[in-house]
């Protein structure tokens, strides 16, 4: 990741394990706005990514001395980052009654499907980002962490507490969500989930 | 096999890492409108790494409110620290004193005993 020099941030998780709040503060400025674009892609909302942004800070500093070095540490910021959002959105639908039904309708932002923007990649990445917002949010958690962050099925479904086939189901209603709105068919070609 | 056995497939094909059968594979090589989807699967996972260097600035503030979170997190712990090895040191002195409570007994109710037998 291109904000964390590898040995910069080895050398602060190490002093931060030491009992350094200096160097721990220092890793939560280097790594934070990572962390909270990883939050607002999962949540889609402001506040809640903040939230999430806090309480993931807060899971890290108790459980530093779990950390053992294996992965980066912004891999393990993202797992951490994962599961509180799962937390987070889980807390929201059952206070709000929030509609978290995977079989949502995505909606169609935009409509008009000209084929010179199509194939402009910026406008591509920016349909892409207003798709991935549409997505319900337990579709839309799995292919950004897949997808986006690279994590592997295994950590996705243990952050997310679902089963590793129940994760590789979602990614793939998700992509064929988001493909069928990024490049949609037309009339008569469009084929049953 | 059919197009719309491909669905789920395709979707996995988009990291490459799918192990499509024969004869689904022989299906892509046959069917044109499967051979543009695992194309347009590609380019829409292309477009997902894109994203990961496009990061979002946070909105002022998030920042000092997390140090401040975890300013107030430490504080909290070392109070905790502090009192618990407070606790742990006033439980250890009544254990010492109820130890030498209990020997302190023993030794009198000995003493008596053999006075008495002497007696």
């Amino acid at each position: 990741m291109p904000r964390e020099p590898a040995r910069d941030t080895a050398e602060l998780v190490t002093a931060a394990k030491d009992g350094d709040r200096a160097a721990f503060d220092e890793l939560v400025r280097v790594t934070h706005a990572d962390t909270y674009t990883l939050a607002y892609r999962l949540t889609g909302d402001e506040e809640d990514a903040r939230d999430v942004v806090q309480e993931a800070y807060l899971r890290a500093y108790r459980g530093l001395k779990r950390f053992r070095g294996e992965a980066q540490f912004s891999t393990w910021m993202y797992r951490i980052t994962a599961n509180c959002a799962a937390t987070h959105l889980g807390r929201r639908a059952r206070n709000r009654h929030d509609d978290l039904d995977e079989a949502a309708t995505v909606v169609d932002a935009h409509p008009d499907h000209d084929p010179q923007l199509r194939a402009d990649a910026d406008d591509l990445r920016s349909r892409l980002r207003v798709a991935l917002e549409g997505l319900p949010p337990r579709l839309r958690a799995v292919v950004v962490l897949r997808d986006v962050y690279d994590l592997p099925h295994e950590a996705i479904a243990s952050e997310l507490g679902i089963s590793e086939s129940a994760a590789k189901v979602r990614l793939h209603r998700a992509r064929h969500k988001l493909r069928d709105q990024l490049f949609p068919r037309r009339d008569g070609e469009s084929r049953a989930v | 096999m059919q197009c719309e056995d491909m669905t789920e497939a395709l979707a996995a094909t988009a990291e490459g890492d799918a192990h499509l059968s024969r004869s689904q594979r022989r299906h892509v090589e046959r069917c044109l409108r499967c051979q543009a989807e695992v194309v347009q699967y590609r380019k829409l996972l292309r477009t997902m790494r894109t994203l990961r260097t496009d990061v979002l600035e946070p909105a002022p503030g998030l920042l000092a409110d997390v140090l401040a979170n975890l300013e107030e997190a430490g504080e909290r712990h070392a109070i905790r620290s502090m009192l618990s090895g407070r606790r742990i040191a006033y439980l250890g002195g009544l254990a010492a004193a109820t130890a030498a409570g209990a020997a302190g007994a023993i030794v009198y109710a000995s003493r008596t005993r053999r006075t008495r037998l002497a007696g």
